[in-house]
């Protein structure tokens, strides 16, 4: 038993224990990436779904749609945004995890801000899925596509990628504090995924029913496709960019409100 | 500094039309290891949560080092830590990388977190485990870590809500020697448990929760004199248990109660007088006390 005689505590008492905002959400973000880099099946999932994807339109749907080979110019913002979706909706997962683990609590007892816990699997999420649009363009580059951006518009594109992949993410922490539990949080995310299908990101809409065309243009996911899309062929966005960055600003606002609101209220309750 | 380590009066809480704490006073004084004793649903857990802040009272006040736990959480922080009854303990990572990450968290620089981490490792004997993902560790590393995370930052106030509850009973001793230094080293401790043996080994005063109130508050011993007299246990030759009587202590009484022993005609008897458990005071204490009389008259 010798062994376990606590350690003699060296003075580090109370007072000058709290931790600055910005030290404890770097130190959560270095948490959520080792989590993300120690999670192999997530992080195999996340490089080998967008080559399979990015075959999968370009080879067996792309002869159908586009007999000159060129849908592979016109599938790669879709392809990006499924991946990156997908990509995101663990975050909801390792969210819910942690809001149902000890740990939560533990962090809220702490004097320190314990939200940057969330905030720490966003950026992580962000850089996880940077890295999934990265493979799937390298794929898409190999298979034929050519864009024609210059190095502004390929900023423009993939901030325009980044910023969606906050908005999604935010939206899937907040479905993560508010699942019971880790499953939950994954059947919930999993809804989610389909709502690219319903855009212009593989078909341009005018080929749908005229009741479905309406939900389709007037959904958030059309106007950031076709932002990305323009910025990858050099034209100009117009008003698409602008309804781009409304729904994405409206739903990080919508998602980080709920989620803040949930994360205190669900303290002390597992 | 002059302010108990914890103090509550009148705290009550409920949840929805279930009222959980109905009405707690309580005070612990700086220094010393208190123990929550109480039956699963006492309200233990509620109790706990309200003083580390998570949970908001309906009613009464609650300080601990002077600092209110509604108007000024954040002091309150500053001066506790919490052991909860899941182990808060990242599995992803290794124990080593656990206690950086809290020391950095508890405001160490990078260098001082790595040496506050080998400090705990090795006084937690947690070496050999130490570069291993949590994931695969047992219950009771898993609890010495959990604790070991609770202690980074050394606060003078410790809350343990069951801390052995699911641990095979070495693990369980090991922690308890932990407990006693960290309280020889003057630390204050609040404990909740199920366990009587655990308040009775560990705590310098004890307060029995049961339906939200507390029932009898003291130290062990004076728990156990509430109870009454002596017992007086007979025993066969082979030293197994025949018959407890309670008596009251009087010489009389034992000799009444020996009486009603010998008639028994028990070859080979021997006799023991001993103070009540803290079982039957516990029996005693709660709802359950009829029972300790059913005991008696048998």
């Amino acid at each position: 038993m010798t062994a376990l005689t606590a350690p003699a505590l060296p003075g580090n008492t109370a007072g000058s224990r709290r931790v600055g905002r910005a030290t404890a959400t770097g130190v959560f973000i270095g948490r959520s990436v080792r989590h993300s880099l120690r999670n192999v099946e997530a992080l195999t999932m996340a490089i080998v779904l967008p080559v399979m994807l990015m075959l999968l339109f370009t080879f067996v749907f792309g002869g159908a749609l586009d007999k000159e080979g060129g849908y592979v110019d016109y599938v790669v913002p879709g392809i990006i945004l499924l991946c990156a979706g997908f990509g995101a909706s663990s975050t909801a997962v390792d969210v819910a995890e942690d809001m149902t683990n000890g740990i939560v609590d533990r962090f809220r007892t702490m004097p320190l801000r314990a939200g940057g816990l969330v905030t720490g699997h966003v950026v992580a999420s962000l850089l996880r899925n940077l890295l999934a649009t990265g493979v799937v363009i390298g794929v898409a580059l190999a298979v034929g596509f050519r864009p024609t951006a210059n190095v502004l518009e390929w900023l423009g594109a993939l901030g325009m990628v980044a910023l969606f992949i906050l908005a999604i993410t935010w939206l899937y922490s907040a479905i993560g504090i508010a699942a019971a539990n880790p499953t939950a949080a994954s059947g919930y995310g999993f809804a989610l995924l389909f709502v690219p299908y319903l855009s212009s990101a593989f078909v341009p809409t005018d080929t749908m029913p005229s009741w479905l065309q309406w939900i389709a243009q007037n959904q958030p996911i059309t106007p950031i496709i076709e932002t990305i899309r323009a910025f990858l062929f050099g034209r100009d966005p117009g008003a698409e960019l602008w309804w781009a960055l409304g729904w994405c600003a409206l739903i990080i606002a919508g998602a980080y409100v709920w989620a803040v609101w949930l994360f205190g209220r669900k303290a002390g309750r597992r | 500094m002059t302010a108990p380590a914890i103090e509550v009066a009148g705290l009550r809480k409920s949840f929805g039309s279930q009222t959980v704490l109905d009405g707690v006073d309580l005070r612990v004084e700086r220094g010393s290891v208190f123990a929550l004793l109480g039956p699963n649903g006492a309200g233990k857990t509620t109790f706990i949560n309200i003083l580390s802040t998570l949970v908001a009272p309906d009613a009464g006040a609650a300080t601990v080092c002077g600092h209110d736990v509604v108007a000024d959480p954040e002091g309150v922080k500053e001066s506790i830590s919490l052991t909860g009854q899941s182990a808060a303990v990242d599995e992803v990572l290794t124990a080593e990388e656990n206690l950086r990450m809290m020391a950095r968290l508890s405001g160490f620089g990078r260098a001082e977190a790595a040496q506050r981490a080998t400090e705990l490792i090795d006084g937690f004997g947690l070496r050999d485990a130490a570069r291993k993902r949590v994931k695969t560790f047992s219950g009771g590393m898993r609890r010495r870590l959990d604790l070991a995370l609770s202690l980074v930052a050394t606060p003078p106030v410790i809350f343990l809500d069951e801390p052995t509850t699911g641990l095979d009973t070495r693990s369980r001793q090991a922690l308890w020697a932990i407990i006693r230094d960290l309280a020889a080293g003057g630390v204050t401790i609040l404990l909740t448990t199920q366990y009587l043996e655990e308040a009775d080994q560990l705590a310098d005063r004890i307060a029995v929760l049961d339906h939200g109130t507390i029932v009898a508050e003291g130290t062990p011993v004076e728990l156990k004199a509430r109870v009454g007299g002596d017992v007086v246990e007979l025993r066969d030759a082979a030293d197994e248990l025949v018959r407890e009587l309670p008596t009251d202590g009087t010489v009389d009484g034992l000799r009444a109660a020996i009486d009603v022993l010998d008639a028994l005609g028990v070859p080979g008897a021997s006799i023991a007088i001993r103070k009540p458990s803290l079982d039957e005071a516990f029996l005693a204490l709660t709802a359950s006390s009829t029972e300790l009389q059913k005991e008696a008259v048998r």
